[in-house]
């Protein structure tokens, strides 16, 4: 295999197995957009990775695998939902509790899956189109759920900026009494979002365990905290689809190099570059965010006139703003 | 200065959440074939059967009281300290490296081990401080940027324990060469509990409680975290009380951190914190933020940790069931909060 | 349409906001709802538009009972209506707020949208930039957009909440335009104003709101000294100014030009004296705003100096304005002034200076208990502050403001506030004059800003007209300044 190709065989890995954290990252964008934030997520993928993977195993259907991760993320979602909006307690404390509720009982249940064998996702080269110099290898012979998730990407900002329920979702997030005023019913538009999404993140469970990470391997599956970092990349993804995606993809590339440098920097333990990501992630965190710092103008404000805009336009183009109801709670009376 | 009115009420609604609960766990156990009754008396007579398995208990309870008393400080002042897991490794890992560096000096055990501790406590601090810079001077929430501090933390710890720290020969997830036992702080008998790290476990909980009862401090704290922006105008500077919040949070989880190696572990394993960092915030919240109920709290989850360890043994079941029943309490309690609050709301006129 | 409610009662928590309220308007009309703050103008019309339910009482539009449910039905049924703060979608394009809540197709046809905005714009002499983020535009723009909006979804009847409240004199005469014209098409229309002027302007018939009741109804032509009676339940008159020397210059602004992202305010010059009360008067979000907060040290300056007793504070922090003895009172008392969950003694504890490491609470008590008598607080020392009503909040953050300040920044103080509670801060205010300190303050109360001011600044969209000495002033000169004539 010469240079070129090699390349392009990794390019292609990252994309695909940037799949769960995109499924992940973009049902969570759905759930913050309607001003929920769902923070059980690292629960919700290891229990739905179980849960499918348990079902995969006693049926042989991968489709009732797959259709048994998103119930369960919706039911985890759900309960998000009930008790924020309908008992109205805080949305991090129920988030966090699930988070570590699932964690455990995905353990707990699992522990006679153990590294049984069980039926895995084929890859699925699109005809004709995988043949394509370049682009074929690239995008068109992966699994099915990467395709899916290509098309998820697309679909949520289709949704979200170009069709009336998507601008009517951006209103609630946004100002939930203005999109009362026009006539939403704020609370129930957030229920479903929630759920939908916590069916998307419950996605990612099948797509590792019956995919990626074939398997269930309880606490060394590997999978304990990526739920943790699929709520990093929505937020710096900005609640916008396409850039969660790249943030997906960017945290996968973090996590191939890694590997791929591993051999040519013998003095680095592997721990540390399994680690990598995470400080670059933190970074990255920080400069999607350093424009609302105060200390950020302040510097600013010392920089002459033409560097300040050109400094402060760069910082607006990597800024995002949250929806700014997200974590509150609407009560129309 | 009146902390809600606990009563009967509260009881009622923390019996009724303790039952949904059980009820939750039951099924589960039932599910798999194990009589739910049977469980939980193994659970029972695994923890507080004997006074050895008691021991064991309060050595798990030292450190989820320090974790959860830092937490209280944390919660007060509005943050979701979430990095706690990290600042209970890197407690470990500046421990370990002080004791490390003075384990061939010639000085009295008792000087060393103190200044151990008090590395671990200012190791946890610092990993505060700095999720607490990145939230103040970043503008990184505190839940995303401790959650990375945690990875990175426990990256740390596996680079020292299979690089610079290795055992002799080759590095395994046994963790460091363990400390001659004169480094050990000392035990109760033939206990594995050391009175010690009992005390300072106590003097943790009691500091934070009198603090944030009493104190200018604690009051201050209070009123950034209730609502920083009125707090700042009122002249109180919420950078600094928010930063000395997660410090103080951070310290007190460093010593627990700290007390895993020099009361428990002897050493640095990658697993030093054992998830109580991510426990303490669920004894925080099930105790209401009220420090008087947090020794209580963090003791049952002590023993249920400790308990659930009969679980594989007799039964062949994995024994984080004890985290699903823990996290299960907090998530009835704050349903059966909400139900009644709603309730009360539609009875009203 | 025709509307008629009857007997319209609701309430919130403890507070009687509607109590048996009835009220019709016939088609092609213009009806105002005349009250103070706080009689329940807003609240009936939020009940009409579905936006709250009512306890009890029934709405007939065109005769016919009607069930409003939520803002779908009202707006199914042709209500329509525009918000005191606009509930519109601030960092949404106009285009994109104009097409949302509107049913259609599910595909966004932008373009057509547009052109429809524009079209519609056209008729009343509206030029709303369809491509602009909303929070870019002024509160007239939003308004208006709004207004458009809520007619393209075949409102027959609007209600409009304060709509002059923010907005040019301009942009007013244009309202009022369209209003008329609304009118005359045979649309009802309901207007909701503590603005005597306004109403007398533009309303066929107006009912008068005092406590939740309907206090009175008239007929144009009206008696204006009757319709203040029927407000207050007698005619107000403000006790005189309260005359204060004033003594030598305290803070010295020079070249100061503070800006945020859409209001630029340059080359400010201004010597405030101690003792000296100073009004800034202006359009919300005129620029007012943005001086109060530079001179309390939350805004920093993009140029000059702000010199205090000679020394320039220009780009210290807030703290050290603090200590330098200048006070900033926020207008939102539960958002940025008090610490909801907290007490009144708690907050006293907070700002006591010094202190050691250990409350003493017996002290404390008693010097809360001190200040609670002295500043008339009526509320207990160990309850929670936001269980005070507005009155007693605004009270207690003045009683935390520490003795000898030298100056006191204030956002619209007495907001929201009745005729009696308003006149008991100043008193309070006042004393801090006599003891040397100068006041400034914004409201958007042209009376109180004139009767209690020494000089008034004007602002009007990043200009600084004066000082000029409020006896020189009269409401009407000080109005057309605000909308921006020379």
């Amino acid at each position: 295999m010469n240079g070129e190709s090699l390349v392009l065989v990794g390019l292609a890995g990252i994309l695909s197995s940037a799949t769960p954290l995109l499924f992940a990252a973009i049902g969570e964008t759905l759930a913050e957009r309607a001003g929920v934030i769902n923070l059980s997520l690292n629960g919700t993928i290891l229990l739905s990775a179980m849960g499918s993977f348990g079902v995969a195993v006693k049926t042989g259907s991968l489709a009732l695998g797959f259709l048994a991760g998103a119930v369960i993320g919706a039911f985890m979602a759900l309960i998000v939902a009930f008790g924020s909006i309908t008992l109205r307690q805080s949305q991090v404390a129920v988030g966090f509790v699930l988070a570590m509720v699932g964690r455990d009982l995905s353990y707990f249940l699992g522990a006679p899956l153990m590294g049984r064998p069980g039926p895995t996702v084929p890859s699925w080269p699109v005809p004709a189109l995988g043949d394509i110099p370049v682009l074929g290898p690239l995008l068109f012979r992966h699994d099915l759920p990467t395709y899916a998730g290509f098309l998820l990407v697309a679909g949520a900002w289709f949704w979200l900026y170009r069709t009336r329920p998507g601008l009517i979702l951006q209103g609630v997030g946004e100002r939930p009494a203005a999109a009362h005023a026009r006539g939403a019913n704020v609370n129930r538009l957030r229920y479903l979002y929630t759920i939908f999404g916590g069916a998307l993140v419950g996605l990612a469970g099948p797509i590792y365990s019956l995919s990626i990470k074939a398997g269930w391997m309880g606490t060394i599956s590997g999978l304990d905290g990526l739920g943790w970092i699929a709520l990093a990349i929505t937020i710096f993804g900005g609640w916008n689809p396409w850039r969660a995606a790249l943030g997906a993809w960017f945290f996968a590339l973090l996590q191939w190099l890694g590997l791929v440098l591993q051999p040519h920097l013998p003095g680095v333990p592997m721990q540390v570059l399994q680690v990598a990501p995470f400080p670059l992630m933190i970074l990255a965190l920080l400069l999607v965010n350093a424009g609302n710092a105060e200390w950020v103008q302040r510097a600013l404000a010392a920089l002459s006139e033409p560097r300040r805009r050109a400094a402060a336009r760069l910082l607006r183009s990597l800024r995002a703003a949250p929806p700014a109801s997200l974590g509150e709670h609407f009560e129309s009376r | 200065m009146k902390e809600g009115r606990p009563g009967w009420e509260a009881a009622v609604r923390i019996g009724l959440a303790a039952g949904l609960a059980v009820v939750f766990v039951s099924g589960l156990l039932a599910l798999l074939g194990v009589s739910p009754a049977r469980a939980f008396m193994e659970m029972a007579s695994g923890s507080v059967g004997s006074a050895g398995k008691l021991a064991d208990v309060l050595v798990a309870w030292v450190p989820l009281l320090l974790v959860a008393s830092g937490l209280l400080v944390t919660f007060a002042a509005g943050l979701w300290n979430i990095g706690i897991e990290g600042q209970v490794m890197m407690g470990a890992v500046f421990t370990t490296w002080m004791l490390r560096l003075l384990q061939d000096a010639a000085l009295p055990p008792a000087l060393v081990l103190a200044l151990a501790i008090g590395a671990g406590m200012l190791g946890g601090a610092l990993w505060a401080v700095f999720a607490g810079l990145l939230k103040t001077h970043g503008g990184v929430n505190e839940i995303f940027g401790g959650l990375g501090l945690n990875f990175v933390a426990s990256g740390l710890a596996l680079w020292l324990i299979f690089g610079p720290w290795k055992r002799p020969g080759v590095g395994s997830m046994s963790g460091t060469e363990p400390f001659p036992e004169a480094l050990w702080l000392p035990q109760i008998g033939a206990l594995r509990l050391s009175g010690w790290a009992l005390a300072l476990g106590v003097l943790g909980i009691v500091l934070v409680g009198a603090l944030l009862r009493g104190t200018y401090f604690g009051l201050k704290v209070k009123a950034v975290g209730r609502n920083a922006r009125a707090a700042f105008l009122l002249g109180i500077p919420t950078t600094r009380y928010m930063l000395s919040g997660f410090a103080l949070c951070g310290a007190l989880a460093g010593a627990a951190g700290a007390l895993q190696v020099t009361a428990v572990y002897h050493r640095l394993i990658p697993a030093i914190s054992s998830g109580y960092g991510f426990l303490g915030l669920l004894v925080a919240m099930l105790s209401g933020y009220r420090a008087l109920a947090v020794p209580f709290v963090a003791f049952f989850f002590a023993a249920l940790n400790i308990g659930s360890i009969q679980l594989p043994i007799v039964f062949r079941l994995d024994s984080s069931l004890s985290g699903v029943l823990q996290g299960m309490l907090v998530l009835c309690v704050l349903v059966v909060h909400g139900a009644r609050r709603r309730f009360r709301r539609e009875a009203a006129p | 349409m025709n509307i008629a409610l009857e007997n319209i009662s609701k309430r919130f928590g403890e507070v009687q906001a509607n109590e048996g309220i009835s009220l019709a308007v016939p088609a092609g009309t213009i009806h105002g709802i005349l009250g103070e703050n706080g009689a329940g103008k807003s609240t009936l019309m939020k009940i009409l538009s579905g936006f709250i339910r009512a306890d009890s009482g029934r709405t007939f539009l065109d005769g016919a009972p009607a069930q409003i449910r939520g803002p779908a039905d009202a707006i199914r049924l042709g209500i329509g209506m525009l918000h005191q703060d606009p509930l519109d979608f601030p960092p949404m394009t106009a285009v994109d707020n104009f097409l949302a809540g509107r049913t259609g197709a599910w595909r966004l046809s932008r373009p057509d949208a547009r052109r429809e905005l524009e079209e519609r714009q056209a008729d009343f002499d509206f030029r709303v930039d369809p491509g602009a983020r909303v929070e870019n535009l002024t509160v007239g723009e939003r308004q208006q957009l709004e207004m458009v909006r809520l007619l393209s979804l075949g409102a027959r009847a609007l209600i409009l909440d304060e709509p002059t409240t923010g907005i040019s004199a301009l942009q007013k005469d244009r309202l009022f335009a369209a209003l008329r014209k609304l009118a005359a098409d045979g649309k009802s229309i309901i207007l909701i104003s503590h603005k005597l002027r306004d109403v007398e302007m533009l309303c066929d018939e107006v009912t008068v709101l005092r406590r939740a009741r309907v206090a009175g109804r008239a007929q144009a032509p009206y008696d204006l000294n009757e319709l203040v009676r029927l407000m207050f339940g007698r005619v107000v008159t403000r006790e005189p100014r309260l005359e204060v020397p004033t003594g030598g210059p305290l803070l010295t602004l020079d070249g100061l030009a503070v800006e945020d992202h859409r209001l630029r305010l340059a080359g400010l010059n201004l010597e405030i004296r101690a003792g000296e009360v100073i009004g800034l008067a202006g359009l919300e979000g005129s620029g007012q705003e943005l001086f109060l907060r530079a001179c309390g040290g939350l805004l920093r300056p993009a140029a000059g100096r702000l010199r205090l007793a000679g020394r320039d504070l220009a780009g210290e922090p807030y703290p050290v304005f603090r200590d330098a003895g200048i006070a900033y009172v926020p207008a939102a008392r539960l958002e940025e002034g008090l610490v909801a969950g907290l007490t009144p003694a708690e907050h006293f504890a907070i700002v006591e200076p010094g202190g050691g490491l250990v409350i003493d609470w017996k002290l404390t008590m008693e010097q809360a208990e001190r200040r609670i008598a002295e500043y008339d607080i009526r509320g207990a020392a160990t309850g929670p502050v936001d269980s005070l009503s507005g009155g007693n909040q605004q009270r207690a953050l003045l009683s935390l403001l520490p003795p000898g300040l030298c100056l006191v920044l204030l956002e619209h103080p007495t907001r929201g506030l009745d005729v009696e509670s308003a006149s008991a801060i100043w008193r309070k205010l006042l004393d801090r004059c006599a003891d040397g300190a100068a006041l400034v303050f914004t409201s958007s109360d042209l009376e109180e800003i004139l009767q209690y001011s020494d000089r008034v600044l004007v602002f009007f969209g990043g200009q600084v007209a004066g000082p000029v000495p409020a006896s020189a002033m009269t409401v009407e000169r000080l109005g057309e300044m605000m909308g921006g004539q020379p």
